[in-house]
């Protein structure tokens, strides 16, 4: 027996009760939320909403409107949050929330409490009111162009996750079940084990993986730990959820001070004495734990006394923060290692992408276009890539990948913009985007020391075959030589014709001289770039 | 309180735990049984039954099983051509037809019952009017013919492109043909490929295959665009298995003509199709411009793929009798005659 039901005042709960719809909620966004990381695949993506969560989340259209100013495309679908918080309250954290139906799972799943430690597990603390320091931090620095808010959201920090690692990880299970599972002329023929893809690896997910890890296991220390102490948007809906309409009632006249309703309370809101509701998540566990029915989720006959409706941050903690926001702002962007004079050669943004301070202004690190990329070859960028501003941001990898000519589903994906939705059309350069071209994403170049035509008299020109162009970028110089063995071979010899070469990369990623490609782009002349430009005239279009 | 003599001071929550001979012999046992089992298992010679001992290293290296593949070949009618075309516009399946009935139809070739893998070209991601891809009309009424006029029990369609296979399979058309006329798409995964043994090849002998589709096939059919090459000067009915192998492929490059030949060694199809719709004349063979594309009307169909690629090198490319050297090699290894006066019958609409 449950030790609620050794209880005397126990009786039997009806099946249709508000924690019981809550469940079912959270169950249904949490499938919707794995379905759309399933889905947001080349051969599955149907014209489904697959960003919907992504654009439905208000900080995402919040921060980058503070950013850039506008607001792009489907973000104004955060209203709805914004509404539904300012009638329910945080409804949204553990309602709709699948990063927070995470943590509440894992928590229920690992509870190792005795009822008294749950119940002081469950008191507001002190430390909670740091989300509403973080997102200070945030919403500063992004107001002055650097938007960090995709470190923290749970929505992106979960979308990372599971597109980075979690996908990946049981592909790769499954692959392994294949190679090791051999059993000959059974039904369990190995090769019956299909991922559906092809394996998928992402740079340094290992420690994107070890962020979830670490925030889902720290559940142990402090019931929904992420949620309670760091979640920016859970603050930002705290900020709003003060003037909510409906709230959790306590009814003093009843109420016999016996602390059960922080038996499972999610949010720490005290809801035994003043209920803070800038922190209550609205889970309504304290209703259906109230021996004594004193509890309700109500908009009439609220007792004004037994509210604490504010956020528990003071002027001077909010000073305060603010004072490290705008510290840090000048700290992350005076880093140097991504400006127009300096920056990383391997800093190839996707088709699509805007100039890289307007990149870095709408970027959320979701890593929904890495998700989407059919050939892997986008990656999360690390520091060595992007600086600490661009960590986690998209850059494409043209050793495990290439940019495929027909192909812009990353644009197609990205919510805010930093990837712009563009056509092939306009893609290829083609029809009424003739006059401007195609759209460049750098530029091959030829290491001669490595190339074996080149270098070494060996046939080769792979790069020319896959060449994607027409006129191919890649072309060659044909000449017939006798080798060291005396033997006559006609030598290919590749070189590139920078006007046409819209630097896909696919000759760097089919280049057999695998471990330092002797074919390889960087994202010089790149077209989202008048600064990073290289040629003056493009003799190809001038013609 | 009894005196206790070995534990004059005795604490109030000690107990004594005894140990008898019997408990004790049954753990010498036991440390005795596992201890002498896991050292069997390692320090046992190597060729002693269930010894785990690898002396030198080399035990515990994978040890490859390679699958073999059939000679699919059939019998052709006596009598008959070894290379069909048929000249003609309008309809694909009429136009399919024709070029097989001087061959004996395609009922002579596939059983009723029979699984046919049917590979086409769909290496890169282009749209199919570029004659960079099998031409998906011509494929539909493959996959049609084979079904309802032959009665196969299973048409399944698979290539190994260079690019997104699933992106290829569904932008060059090829998917959607295939589902059209009833045939199921194989798409490679990480899980899909094993080793090959070719005897008497000699870059492939062994070498990693898309395995998945293979499986118990009874007959397999090629069918391929005719397109330019940059390198190897034509990409026909033999180049298209390069769409089978895995690994790292694109070393191959180094010696393209004789892994052509290999190619045509390691797969002797039932039949081999070429399509003359849209042909790749040059920028091959990803070509990409419309005005690359030479329009025609030819279908081939061959029972040497060999005298086949031959016969369009030189009337649909239109490059003359100065075949590519692969065709030569293959013809070495014995996969069919270059020489193809004699040997083939065209007809006109």
């Amino acid at each position: 027996m449950r030790p609620l039901e050794r209880l005397p005042h126990y009786r039997p709960k009806r099946l249709l009760r508000l924690t019981n719809v809550r469940i079912v909620s959270q169950t249904f966004f949490f499938v919707a939320f794995v379905l759309a990381v399933w889905a947001t695949w080349t051969s599955r993506l149907g014209g489904y909403p697959v960003s919907r969560l992504l654009e439905m989340d208000p900080l995402v259209g919040l921060s980058t409107a503070l950013a850039t100013g506008y607001v792009y495309r489907a973000l104004g679908w955060g209203l709805l949050v914004l509404a539904l918080t300012l009638v329910f309250g945080r409804v949204f954290c553990n309602w709709i929330c699948p990063y927070g139906t995470l943590h509440q799972f894992v928590g229920w799943l690992f509870n190792v409490r005795k009822p008294a430690e749950r119940w002081a597990s469950n008191r507001y603390r002190r430390i909670y009111f740091l989300k509403y320091g973080i997102l200070t931090v945030f919403l500063l620095m992004a107001a002055m162009g650097a938007l960090q808010i995709g470190l923290l959201d749970p929505i992106c920090l979960m979308y990372r996750t599971f597109a980075t690692a979690i996908a990946p990880a049981s592909d790769s299970l499954l692959a392994v079940a294949g190679e090791k599972l051999h059993v000959d002329g059974l039904w369990l023929d190995s090769l019956k084990f299909g991922p559906g893809v092809e394996r998928r690896v992402f740079v340094g997910s290992f420690w994107i993986g070890l962020v979830l890890f670490g925030l889902v296991a720290m559940n142990v220390v402090i019931p929904r730990f992420f949620c309670r102490v760091l979640c920016p948007l859970g603050a930002l809906l705290g900020v709003l959820s003060r003037g909510a309409l409906f709230r959790i009632n306590r009814d003093v006249h009843r109420c016999t001070d016996c602390d059960m309703c922080l038996s499972r309370c999610e949010g720490a809101s005290d809801p035994q004495g003043k209920l803070r509701l800038s922190e209550c998540f609205a889970c309504m566990n304290c209703i259906d734990d109230c021996p004594e029915d004193a509890l309700s989720f109500t908009m009439l006959g609220q007792d004004a006394r037994q509210v604490v409706p504010a956020p528990d941050i003071n002027r001077r903690q909010l000073v305060f923060s603010g004072i490290i926001g705008a510290a840090a702002l000048p700290l992350i962007k005076n880093d140097g290692v991504n400006t127009d004079e300096n920056y990383s050669p391997k800093l190839i943004r996707p088709p699509g992408s805007v100039e890289e301070q307007e990149f870095l202004e709408r970027c959320i690190k979701c890593d929904q276009c890495l998700n989407a990329c059919p050939t892997n070859v986008l990656q999360p960028a690390t520091f060595a890539e992007a600086g600490i501003e661009g960590l986690w941001t998209p850059v494409m990898n043209f050793n495990i990948g290439h940019c495929q000519l027909k192909c812009t589903l990353c644009s197609e994906v990205c919510p805010t913009g930093a990837i712009r939705r563009i056509t092939v059309e306009e893609k290829l350069g083609k029809g009424k985007f003739k006059e401007q071209g195609p759209v460049r994403l750098g530029t091959a170049f030829f290491d001669r020391g490595r190339c074996l035509p080149h270098a070494m008299e060996i046939p080769c020109v792979v790069c020319e075959e896959v060449c994607p162009t027409s006129p191919k970028a890649i072309q060659t110089k044909d000449i017939e030589v006798k080798d060291v063995f005396g033997n006559l071979v006609v030598l290919n010899k590749p070189f590139i014709v920078p006007d046409l070469c819209i630097g896909c990369g696919i000759c760097q990623a089919e280049c057999p001289v695998t471990d330092s490609r002797a074919v390889y782009v960087t994202p010089v002349g790149e077209s989202r770039s008048k600064e990073r430009r290289l040629l003056l005239h493009n003799r190809a279009q001038d013609r | 309180m009894a005196r206790d003599d070995k534990h004059p001071t005795r604490h109030p929550d000690y107990e004594r735990k005894p140990l008898s001979r019997r408990a004790f012999a049954a753990r010498i046992a036991a440390v005795a049984g596992v201890g002498g089992a896991a050292a069997y298992l390692a320090g046992a010679p190597a060729d002693w039954p269930l010894s785990l001992r690898d002396p030198t290293g080399l035990r515990s290296q994978p040890v490859h099983r390679p699958v073999t593949l059939r000679d699919y070949r059939v019998e052709k009618p006596s009598g008959a051509p070894d290379v069909s075309v048929f000249r003609g516009t309008g309809d694909a399946m009429e136009r399919l037809r024709r070029a097989l009935e001087p061959l004996g139809g395609i009922t002579h070739y596939v059983r009723p019952g029979d699984i046919v893998l049917v590979k086409p070209n769909v290496a890169f991601d282009r749209s199919p009017n570029l004659g960079a891809t099998s031409n998906p009309e011509l494929l539909e009424a493959l996959v049609r013919l084979l079904l309802v006029d032959a009665r196969a029990q299973e048409v399944r369609v698979a290539d190994n492109p260079i690019e997104s296979p699933a992106d290829c399979f569904a932008k060059s058309g090829i998917r959607q043909a295939a589902e059209r006329g009833g045939g199921r798409v194989y798409l490679p995964d990480s899980n899909a490929f094993r080793v090959l043994s070719t005897p008497g090849a000699t870059l492939i002998a062994e070498w990693p295959i898309f395995r998945r589709p293979l499986t118990n096939v009874d007959r397999v059919i090629g069918i391929a665009p005719v397109k330019d090459h940059n390198l190897c000067q034509a990409s026909m009915g033999i180049k298209n298995w390069y769409g089978l192998l895995g690994g790292r492929r694109n070393q191959f490059h180094q010696d393209i003509h004789e892994i052509v030949s290999d190619l045509a060694l390691m797969m002797k199809p039932t039949l081999t199709i070429l399509d003359g719709a849209h042909v790749l004349m040059k920028n091959g063979p990803t070509g990409g411009d419309p005005s690359d594309v030479k329009p025609g009307d030819a279908v081939m169909v061959g029972v040497d793929p060999v005298a086949l690629d031959a016969w369009a090198f030189e009337h649909v490319l239109e490059r003359g009798r100065d075949y590519p050297q692969y065709l030569h090699l293959a013809e070495e290894k014995g996969a069919g005659r270059v020489d193809w006066q004699g040997r083939v019958r065209e007809e006109r609409a």
